[in-house]
């Protein structure tokens, strides 16, 4: 078995108009900024993908990696908790022009969702939001005296992740608080398609420090040198 | 003489009562300078909803590590016995009762315990992050906030007008000029500035202070 692709463009191939794609990351931290900038890159040359269901924690920052594809116009929809950032200006502007949709979803419920689609659970109940404009419409049902709100599972059709290292067989570890939604997003999405700093051969990963097992993951490509939101922000980058 | 508490003060004071090894969330702002004022003697362990427990102060500048943030999304660095853990982890230590005390900055709070604290209205791009899941499972749930709003409304008032962020979830305020428990969807008055009658106070409050017991002092060192 061998889930390694060659390149960033083969590792995103296949990501089509209309296609909900789960992307990781908490702002730059667990970013992939080499596969979004590869669909990017996709489509400037070619129109595709578009209409993209975005499905992230925050909304982008500046004008690179996930600011750079709504900046695009490549999404009209994003699912995410918060979206603000240091700089927000491309989801602003396109939002408050009735470009984009925005589905506000309460953090740990969107973590929850996406590990429930992941898990094959198709709902669950959860304290958060009961009471808010965030669960109107939504069912609300008493366990043990207290009400929680019902709240559906989140798949995807593809999932892009951030990942230190990983083996052929897609096993993967992260750097520090770059796990985040991740290992989540691996689970929920039908094709996982993983960047990783390094590739290793199989068993160069104890299985001991395996945080998203290769079940969950469809592709892995080498990124040896990946950049960082943050860093890219403040050398005032944008791509293309 | 003090006529009311800085916010490095009111942090200070929420800080004397988070005990030796409790785990701790301090809110984006305002709340996480509680983390300055831990008294000698104690460490609590503060844990960050993007995925860690036990991080430390932010690094010297230059020093930062971009993956290593807090919720903030600021540079932050560990403590000896950290751990890292995704997000469904990170919410599952949130709702599911194993915080300590979550501690919160506030729009408004009402006397039944509503909070709200994440939206000024429909204008503009709304933005939750955590704060409804926040609000949710710690065992104590606590509001740091000035007493009053810079215009002089009361805060702290019978129902919330802006959007809420949970229902009937604060367990105590920390102000400016008091610290109130909420209990049995009432304000209850248990510390207050020494030089300010009960009566002044009250007229700064949007909803009724009820007194059940002795009322301490609320004090503060110069911060």
């Amino acid at each position: 078995m061998d889930k390694t692709v060659a390149s960033l463009a083969e590792a995103v191939a296949g990501i089509g108009d209309g296609a909900s794609v789960m992307i990781g990351g908490f702002g730059g931290a667990g970013a992939p900024i080499e596969l979004i900038h590869a669909l990017i890159d996709r489509f400037l040359a070619t129109g595709s993908p578009k209409k993209l269901t975005v499905i992230n924690n925050n909304a982008g920052n500046g004008h690179v990696g996930l600011a750079a594809l709504i900046e695009q116009g490549m999404a009209h929809k994003l699912t995410c908790s918060f979206p603000r950032s240091a700089d927000p200006r491309v989801f602003t502007e396109k939002y408050l022009a009735g470009d984009i949709e925005l589905d506000l979803v309460p953090q740990g419920t969107l973590a929850e969702r996406i590990r429930a689609g992941g898990a094959g659970i198709p709902a669950f109940y959860t304290p958060t939001a009961y009471g808010t404009q965030l669960a109107d419409g939504k069912p609300v049902e008493e366990f043990d005296g207290r009400p929680y709100v019902r709240e559906r599972w989140l798949k995807a059709d593809f999932a892009l992740v951030k990942a230190e290292c990983a083996d052929p067989f897609g096993n993967l570890t992260y750097r520090m608080a770059a796990r985040n939604f991740n290992p989540l997003m691996c689970m929920a999405a039908a094709v996982a398609i993983a960047q990783a700093r390094r590739i290793v051969p199989a068993g160069g990963i104890d299985p001991e420090h395996v945080a998203t097992p290769g079940i969950f993951v469809q592709r892995v490509v080498e990124v040896p040198d990946p950049r960082q939101e943050e860093a890219l922000n403040r050398a005032g980058a944008h791509h293309p | 003489m003090t006529e009311r508490l800085s916010n490095a003060q009111i942090a200070w004071r929420a800080a004397q009562d988070i005990a030796d090894g409790a785990y701790v969330n301090l809110g984006i702002g305002f709340p996480e300078m509680v983390a300055q004022f831990q008294p000698a003697g104690r460490q609590a362990i503060f844990h960050t909803e993007n995925g860690i427990l036990g991080f430390g102060e932010a690094p010297a500048p230059g020093e930062e590590d971009w993956d290593l943030i807090n919720a903030g999304k600021k540079a932050v660095t560990l403590k000896a016995g950290a751990a890292f853990f995704h997000h469904a982890d990170s919410f599952a230590m949130v709702r599911g009762g194993h915080l300590d005390v979550a501690i919160l900055g506030a729009y408004e709070v009402a006397e039944t315990g509503d909070l709200a604290n994440w939206s000024t209205g429909p204008k503009g791009v709304p933005a939750v992050g955590g704060a409804m899941d926040l609000v949710h499972g710690a065992k104590r749930v606590a509001v740091l906030t000035d007493h009053v709003t810079k215009d002089g409304r009361p805060k702290l008032v019978k129902r919330c007008s802006l959007p809420l962020t949970g229902v009937g979830c604060v367990t105590r305020v920390y102000t400016s000029l008091a610290v109130i428990d909420i209990v049995c969807r009432r304000f209850v008055l248990r510390e207050k500035l020494p030089a300010l009658p009960v009566d002044r106070l009250q007229a700064m409050t949007g909803a009724e202070l009820a007194l059940d017991g002795p009322v301490g002092d609320l004090t503060a060192p110069d911060l």
